[in-house]
């Protein structure tokens, strides 16, 4: 997994409550068998019109929008199913950094194990970064190793991360590999428990 | 772990599954069983390859293909080639790792929720999970349940624990008993629209009081099921002697079952043990519902009336109401008997199981769907399919003009060719009532078996309390 330290990009203002993951990547994307590509189908059903051209109206297709990489959205976002396409179609569209009130769990969760950095605020906090995100292009920095939102005007909000994700994100480690150094400890407890007859 | 302090349930199976807990770090927690279906699981099989590693307890792991899989003809080849390419990769991955596979003519094939307590694959005390967000129907049984990503999917194969922050613990006590046409579907939906789509979050949340005491084991089945809907990634119910009666003599219930249920007798949460929160509610409290919106949070009485977005308390929620009732078509105040409905569906992990289908039944025996309604009855596995077949039931939805099915999740996320067309209105039994779930531009009402029988019937919303039942 890349290793996730400091970023700084545009920010895309989603002004919708209880996102749910079936608007992030619809079903029909769910075949695939692969980890990749699915950036061109965020939000499909929002973004692309019937005729499959990019509705005018949604969000992410303003012209001024095009390069963001921070999302910035409302609370209970990411709710609903387990797919991990979810957090694979925002990182493909390059997505490094989302913002909310709320993140549903589970999507919490996946968004960490891809190398994304989800980010919890208050709804008072949330909606000032919304107001500073209705002028043109505005950019912010995100500073994993501090802890840190800032922007150029002197910004500078703290925010919380469980000590062990922010570890894992800063050193890129993968949690498998993790794991398998208390390999042992897994195979005591197998034994212990009887659960395996020949182990 | 030896403590005398009273615990949860909860507590209790999480302590007896803590492989290795460290200050500051994840709990490494064992995982007993691991259900795996087609959709999200092919790229972990993909990264074990990548790493050289293997699955590492293949006879804790158990896979079906159910989310992908036709509901029609299944001697017929899969036409849609890209679904197909997906449940022979599942097919393949289980080959190779010697996973267990309940293919697509295995009897035992299903719903993945309902087939692993179906076959006792799911016992009380457990840690069960799956990459599926519905993984806590499993709780119902007095487990610890829930849903993954694909990377965890991938953590869980290789080996066989799972990293995990150790979740709050929140009690939603219902007393008294639900009155005469209320469903364990109408508790759950009831309880979500009080705590809200995120009320849940972070919790796991066990569900005590009589009235939960007195549901049978399906209807346990559905109200976990829905837990994830209130945004918990697992919900619990202690198991009882209904648990054991339902266990009992299911393939896979362990050989000494007498001390199995001795053992499990020590689960229930100790008296005197706390919960991060509780709430309290009264089943009187409760009628039968109807969402009318986009989450299943959106949820009124069937004599109710559509809401107004002015009466939402803050912004952001005006905003998503009047969201959702432009997608859904709906103006406030129109009440829920006066929706007319196009489609009805009687399926998915929520309400797909025998009693389920036997509700339904019940209501269409003896009359006719209305001319304007596509109806369709899909059940959870080839068991429950088989079960209604010698029942009768199939002839009783077909004579009524219900379409009859193949085992599947079909509709309630309509990845197979099942769905709704644009505009197109839907009474379901399913769980998501989200834009799009059951098709692109598709509305979707989420009922009971019984409520759902009776709006194919009556073309509408009808109060299932006032329905003649025919004999
Ligand atoms: S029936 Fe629906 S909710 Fe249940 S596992 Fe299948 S797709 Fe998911």
């Amino acid at each position: 997994m890349q290793p996730f330290k400091k970023h700084t990009g545009l920010v895309a203002a989603m002004d919708r409550a209880n996102v749910d993951t079936d608007q992030i990547i619809p079903k029909q994307f769910l075949k695939r068998i692969e980890r990749t590509g699915f950036g061109r189908f965020l939000f499909h059903d929002w973004r692309f019109l019937d005729d499959g051209t990019p509705n005018p109206e949604f969000e992410l297709n303003h012209p001024d929008l095009r390069g963001a990489s921070i999302l910035l959205a409302r609370r209970n976002f990411g709710c609903g199913s387990s797919r991990e396409h979810a957090p694979w179609a925002l990182h493909d569209y390059g997505f490094r950094v989302l913002v909310a009130p709320s993140f549903a769990d589970i999507f919490y969760n996946n968004c960490f194990k891809n190398g994304m950095l989800p980010i919890r605020l208050d709804e008072p906090t949330v909606d000032e970064l919304f107001a500073r995100a209705a002028s043109h292009r505005h950019r912010l920095t995100v500073c994993l190793e501090t802890c840190r939102i800032s922007d150029e005007t002197g910004l500078s909000i703290p925010f919380e991360v469980e000590p062990f994700r922010r570890h894992c994100l800063l050193d890129g480690l993968d949690d498998i590999g993790l794991t398998m150094e208390h390999e042992h400890r897994i195979a005591v407890y197998e034994k212990a428990h009887g659960l395996i007859s020949n182990p | 772990m030896a403590t005398t302090a009273p615990r949860t349930m909860f507590a209790k199976i999480w302590d007896h599954h803590v492989v290795h807990a460290e200050e500051g770090q994840q709990t490494i927690l064992y995982i007993d069983l691991h259900l795996v279906h087609e959709v999200t699981s092919p790229q972990a099989f993909e990264g074990l390859r990548l790493a050289g590693r293997k699955v590492r307890r293949p006879q804790l792991t158990v896979a079906t293909a159910d989310h992908n899989v036709p509901t029609t003809d299944r001697s017929l080849p899969i036409l849609d080639p890209i679904s197909k390419q997906q449940i022979d990769t599942l097919r393949e991955n289980c080959r190779q790792f010697g996973i267990r596979f309940y293919d697509l003519d295995d009897a035992n094939q299903g719903i993945v929720h309902v087939i692993g307590p179906e076959l006792g694959l799911t016992q009380p005390g457990m840690t069960i999970v799956c990459g599926d967000s519905h993984t806590a129907t499993h709780g119902a049984l007095g487990a610890l349940a829930f849903g993954i990503g694909t990377s965890e999917v991938e953590h869980v194969l290789a080996s066989q624990t799972l990293l995990q922050s150790r979740p709050k613990t929140m009690e939603l006590r219902v007393d008294g008993r639900l009155s005469g046409g209320v469903t364990a579907k109408d508790l759950i939906l009831y309880l979500i629209g009080e705590i809200s789509t995120q009320g849940g979050t972070g919790y796991c949340v066990e569900y005590t009081g009589s009235a939960v005491r007195s549901l049978g084991m399906e209807e346990r089945m559905t109200v976990c099921n829905m837990s994830i809907e209130a945004g918990a990634r697992a919900g619990m119910i202690a198991p009882d002697d209904t648990t054991y009666e339902y266990l009992r003599g299911r393939p896979f219930a362990p050989r000494d079952y007498d001390a199995a249920v001795e053992r499990w007798r020590k689960l229930p949460t100790d008296p005197g043990a706390t919960y991060d929160k509780s709430r309290v509610f009264a089943a009187a409290d409760v009628q039968p519902q109807v969402t009318w919106g986009t989450n299943p949070g959106q949820v009124a009485p069937v004599t109710g009336r559509v809401p107004s977005p002015d009466d939402m308390a803050d912004r952001a929620e005006r905003k998503h109401v009047a969201g959702a009732l432009e997608y859904m078509d709906l103006k406030p105040g129109c009440a829920i008997q006066e929706i007319a409905l196009d489609r009805v569906f009687i399926g998915s992990c929520t309400n797909s199981r025998i009693e389920d289908l036997r509700a339904a039944a019940a209501v269409a025996r003896g009359y006719k769907v209305a001319t304007r309604v596509g109806a369709m009855v899909v059940p959870g596995s080839g068991l429950v399919k088989r079960q209604a077949e010698a029942e009768g039931l199939d002839r009783v939805f077909k004579d009524a003009g219900f379409e009859w099915r193949e085992a599947g999740c079909s509709m309630c996320l309509a990845m197979n060719p099942d769905k709704l067309e644009p505009g197109e209105r839907c009474a379901s039994t399913s769980n998501r009532n989200f834009e799009g779930r059951q098709g692109k531009g598709g509305r979707t009402h989420l009922v009971s078996p019984a409520m759902a029988a009776a709006a194919a019937i009556a073309g509408h919303f009808v109060d299932i309390r006032q329905w003649e039942y025919k004999t």
